[in-house]
């Protein structure tokens, strides 16, 4: 077989998709902040377990309280957008549905994390 | 390329072995439920959002929330929700051991995989004792 590609693009090794392992890399690196930060928020929410309205717009429009979720939300997102990816390169088969679910994954965690990032927004910038 | 998934002419053709032939193993369906945490907690994220924009947008887009939060049903979906939260968590801190090379043995395979589903259902109720706590009883 004649290798097509330069000696570049070989030592690179990130092969015809151009990401080698960066999507592997990703799935670990957002998995490594979602740990605290997930702590955190189940921590929040149980705390936050029978209070009122007031309580929990003051607690969820804390800077700190604000970053924290804007992190959980970024990082999850990125996390669950790439698992759903790896679920449905194994399941689906037909080539269509295939790129139809992909495009589904990709819009849905767009339009989950959009939304969450402005709620949170909303709340920590006294909407 | 598309045309070979397309039923082949002639005799049947082997298939390598699937699911159904396999003994299930503990740590057999700790990786499939791994998967299917996974993809429970992105349709889960939905509630994250609407607790969010419930709580941006006032008093009563928030009551509307919690009262079905606070229901039986509301009660049971976040009931699992939590699992599967925790056993996600707990089943990502196993990869990471994987991911350094190590906890191949068999006997680690097998321990970590019964510890992390022994955590996952103890700290699950662990939580929604601390939550019953917090609202002052059931």
């Amino acid at each position: 077989m004649t290798d097509m590609r330069t000696p570049l693009s070989r030592v690179r090794g990130r092969g015809s998709a151009k990401s080698g392992t960066d999507h592997f890399w990703l799935q670990r690196l957002t998995a490594v902040a979602n740990v605290p930060l997930v702590i955190f928020v189940l921590a929040s929410i149980v705390a936050l377990v029978g209070a009122d309205y007031a309580t929990v717009k003051t607690y969820l429009s804390m800077p700190v309280v604000s970053i924290l979720f804007l992190l959980l939300i970024l990082s999850g997102v990125y996390h669950m957008r790439i698992g759903m990816k790896e679920i449905i390169e194994d399941y689906v088969n037909g080539e269509g549905m295939k790129l139809l679910s992909i495009i589904g994954n990709n819009f849905f965690a767009a339009v989950v994390g959009l939304a969450c990032i402005y709620a949170v927004l909303k709340l920590g910038l006294g909407g | 390329m598309a045309e070979t998934s397309a039923k082949a002419p002639g005799r049947a053709r082997p298939l390598s072995p699937h699911l159904g032939i396999y003994r299930p193993m503990l740590t057999m369906m700790m990786s499939i439920v791994h998967r299917i945490t996974g993809g429970a907690l992105y349709f889960g994220t939905l509630l994250l959002a609407w607790w969010l924009i419930a709580a941006a947008t006032g008093p009563e887009a928030y009551g509307v929330f919690m009262d079905l939060a606070t229901s039986w049903f509301g009660r049971l979906v976040l009931f699992g929700y939590t699992w599967a939260l925790i056993h996600h968590l707990l089943g990502g801190i196993r990869h990471f051991i994987w991911d350094m090379g190590k906890g191949f043995e068999l006997s680690a395979v097998e321990w970590m995989a019964r510890l992390s589903l022994a955590g996952s259902i103890i700290l699950t109720l662990i939580v929604w004792a601390v939550a019953y706590a917090m609202a002052g009883g059931l």
